[in-house]
C-alpha cells in the first residue's frame, strides 16, 4: 500500500518537475504526508496482506540502439581570409554544417561573406570604379563531399593527444558577387582536431571557381580562401 | 542600366541581408541546443570475446590503449559513425568500433545487434535527400531534393534548383511523383512526373529583359544505384514545358547527376 501510495506521488512528482522547483517541492511535500497519513490509518494486517511476494523485474533486458546517443552531426562557425581575384584580399566570416555519413565520408553545406576590395585598376586611376559598394559584397554557399583521408592523432606537447582527420572536400555552389549569381566549383582540404566528445576545431584552404567577365574578358576566377572554426558535434 | 541593375539585384540582396542577419542567430541557437544525455538507465553490455579493444578516439586512426577481458560489463556511452563510447567498470572511457561491439551479450545474454546500412535498407528506405548538378538548357545547375518513400515503388519529392546561366538566373521549385518499377535491380531505373514553378532573373548586363514568374510541369527518366553504406548515386534526364506568359510554352532539356543520403 505505502510502495503504491509513493509510486502514485513520485510520478506526479515527476511530470510537475518540468513546472519548477517549486512544483516539485510542493508534490514532494504532499506525497510525504499521505504517506505518513496512510501509515496512521492502516493496520498491520493490511499492508502484508497487499504487499506483492515477488518483485516485477523492471530492468530492461536488451540493448537498444536508438537508445545510444548519436552524434554525426557538426555545425560551427569560421573566420578566415579570403583572395578575390582582382579584388584584392579581405576578411571573411562564415558557417557550416557538416553529416558524417560514415567515419570516412562526410557531405557538408557552408555559407560564407566578405566584401571585395579595390582593383589595380581602381586604385592607380583615381575615380574610375568598376563595381558599386552593392556588387563588392561577395558571398557563397556551397554543398560538398569530404572524405577522411590522414584520420590519427596529434600530440600537443608530450603527453597529450586528440584525435585528428586530414581531409579533401569538393563540391559546388554558387557565388553572388558583382550583381549577379555565378555557379562556383570549389575544391579543399582541411584539418579537423577534436579537442573532445563535441568540439572540434577546423583548419581550411579552398579553392573557389567561377566564371567572370566584369574586367573585360571572360574568364575563370580562382578566389582562394583560408579560414580557421570550431564546430559543435550534436 | 542602373535601375535594371538595382532592380534585379533587389530581390537576392534583401534576402541575404536577411540571412546575414538571422544567420547568426540562428547558429547560436543551435549551438546552445543539446540534447539530454542518457536520461534513461545507462546500457550495458558483456564482453563475450577473449577481450575486447578500447580506442582513445572514434577512428581508425586512434590507437588501442585498453583492453576489456571476457565477461567484462561495459557501459554504452554515446556513438559516431560506427563507433561506440563504453565505460568500463574501473570507469576508463573509450571507443569500441561495430565490429567488436557485435561481439558483446545484452544483459539477456544475447548478441549484440547493431545495424548498419545495407542494400536491404536501401531498398526499404524511407527518407532520401540529396544534391545534384548538371545542365539546364546550356546553363549549370545545383539542386537538393528530398524524397518520402510511400511505397517500394513510389515516392513523393520536392527539389529546389537554382539555374546559373550566362544570361540569367533561375530558381526552381518542383514537386514530383516517381515510380520504381524495378526496385531490386542494380541499376534501377525510375519516371517521374510533376509541375513547379519557375522563377527567371535576367543577368546584370542585360537590359531589356524583366523577371519572370512561370508555371511549369515535367515529365523525366533516370537512374539510381546504391553505392555503400547511406549514399546512392543517381543521374536524370528531364523534360520541361514552362507556361510563359508569351505567345510560345518553352520547352527545356534538363541533365543531372549526382549523390543521396538515404535514412
Amino acid at each position: 500500500m505505502e510502495n503504491r501510495i509513493w509510486g502514485i506521488f513520485l510520478t506526479r512528482a515527476r511530470v510537475a518537475g518540468g513546472r519548477g522547483v517549486a512544483g516539485r517541492g510542493v508534490f514532494v511535500l504532499a506525497a510525504m504526508l499521505a504517506v505518513c497519513g496512510a501509515r496512521a490509518q492502516a493496520p498491520e494486517g493490511d499492508i502484508i496482506g497487499a504487499e506483492p511476494v515477488v518483485q516485477p523485474q523492471l530492468e530492461r533486458r536488451t540493448v537498444r540502439e536508438d537508445r545510444i546517443d548519436t552524434e554525426d552531426f557538426e555545425i560551427g562557425v569560421f573566420a578566415g581570409v579570403m583572395s578575390v581575384e582582382d579584388f584584392g584580399t579581405s576578411s571573411i566570416f562564415g558557417a557550416r554544417l557538416a553529416y558524417h555519413v560514415t567515419e570516412d565520408l562526410f557531405v557538408e553545406a557552408a555559407y560564407g561573406a566578405t566584401e571585395a576590395g579595390l582593383t589595380s585598376y581602381e586604385r592607380l586611376g583615381g575615380a574610375v570604379t568598376v563595381l558599386t559598394d552593392d556588387e563588392r559584397d561577395y558571398s557563397y554557399y556551397n554543398l560538398s563531399l569530404g572524405y577522411n583521408l590522414l584520420p590519427g592523432e596529434s600530440f600537443i606537447g608530450r603527453n597529450r593527444a586528440f584525435s585528428s582527420d586530414m581531409y579533401l572536400i569538393g563540391g559546388i555552389g554558387a557565388t553572388e558577387f558583382a550583381g549577379d549569381n555565378r555557379f562556383t566549383w570549389n575544391f579543399g582540404a582541411g584539418y579537423r582536431l577534436l579537442l573532445n566528445d563535441w568540439l572540434a576545431l577546423h583548419a581550411d584552404v579552398r579553392d573557389h571557381m567561377f566564371d567572370i567577365d566584369v574586367l573585360g574578358e571572360d574568364k575563370t576566377a580562382h578566389n582562394i580562401e583560408i579560414h580557421a572554426g570550431a564546430t559543435v558535434f550534436f | 542600366m542602373d535601375f535594371v541593375r538595382e532592380n534585379s539585384g533587389g530581390a537576392a540582396r534583401e534576402c541575404a541581408r536577411y540571412l546575414r542577419a538571422g544567420g547568426p542567430l540562428l547558429l547560436l541557437l543551435a549551438l546552445l541546443w543539446r540534447p539530454a544525455w542518457g536520461e534513461d538507465a545507462p546500457q550495458t553490455v558483456e564482453v563475450a570475446d577473449p577481450y575486447i579493444e578500447l580506442h582513445t578516439g572514434p577512428g581508425r586512426g586512434s590507437p588501442v590503449f585498453h583492453v576489456e577481458g571476457r565477461g567484462a560489463t561495459i557501459t554504452l556511452l554515446m556513438r559516431k559513425t560506427n563507433w561506440f563510447k563504453v565505460r568500463t567498470a574501473r570507469e576508463i572511457e573509450g571507443w569500441v568500433d561495430r565490429d567488436q561491439l557485435e561481439r558483446t551479450l545484452d544483459p539477456a545474454g544475447e548478441r549484440v545487434r547493431v545495424s548498419e546500412a545495407t542494400a536491404e535498407d536501401y531498398a526499404r528506405r524511407r527518407w532520401e535527400a540529396g544534391v545534384m548538378g548538371g545542365d539546364f538548357d546550356g546553363a549549370n545547375e545545383i539542386s537538393v531534393y528530398g524524397a518520402y518513400a510511400l511505397t517500394e515503388g513510389l515516392s513523393a519529392e520536392l527539389s529546389l534548383t537554382q539555374v546559373l546561366g550566362e544570361f540569367s538566373e533561375s530558381l526552381l521549385f518542383g514537386v514530383d511523383l516517381l515510380a520504381q518499377p524495378f526496385p531490386d535491380w542494380r541499376f534501377s531505373p525510375f519516371f517521374a512526373l510533376g509541375t513547379g514553378v519557375i522563377d527567371t532573373k535576367p543577368r546584370t548586363v542585360l537590359v531589356q529583359a524583366q523577371d519572370r514568374n512561370d508555371r511549369m510541369s515535367h515529365v523525366g527518366i533516370g537512374v539510381r544505384t546504391y553505392l555503400s553504406r547511406r549514399f546512392m548515386l543517381r543521374m536524370e534526364y528531364r523534360s520541361h514545358v514552362i507556361f510563359t506568359s508569351r505567345d510560345d510554352n518553352e520547352e527545356v532539356d534538363e541533365w543531372k547527376i549526382g549523390f543521396g543520403v538515404f535514412f
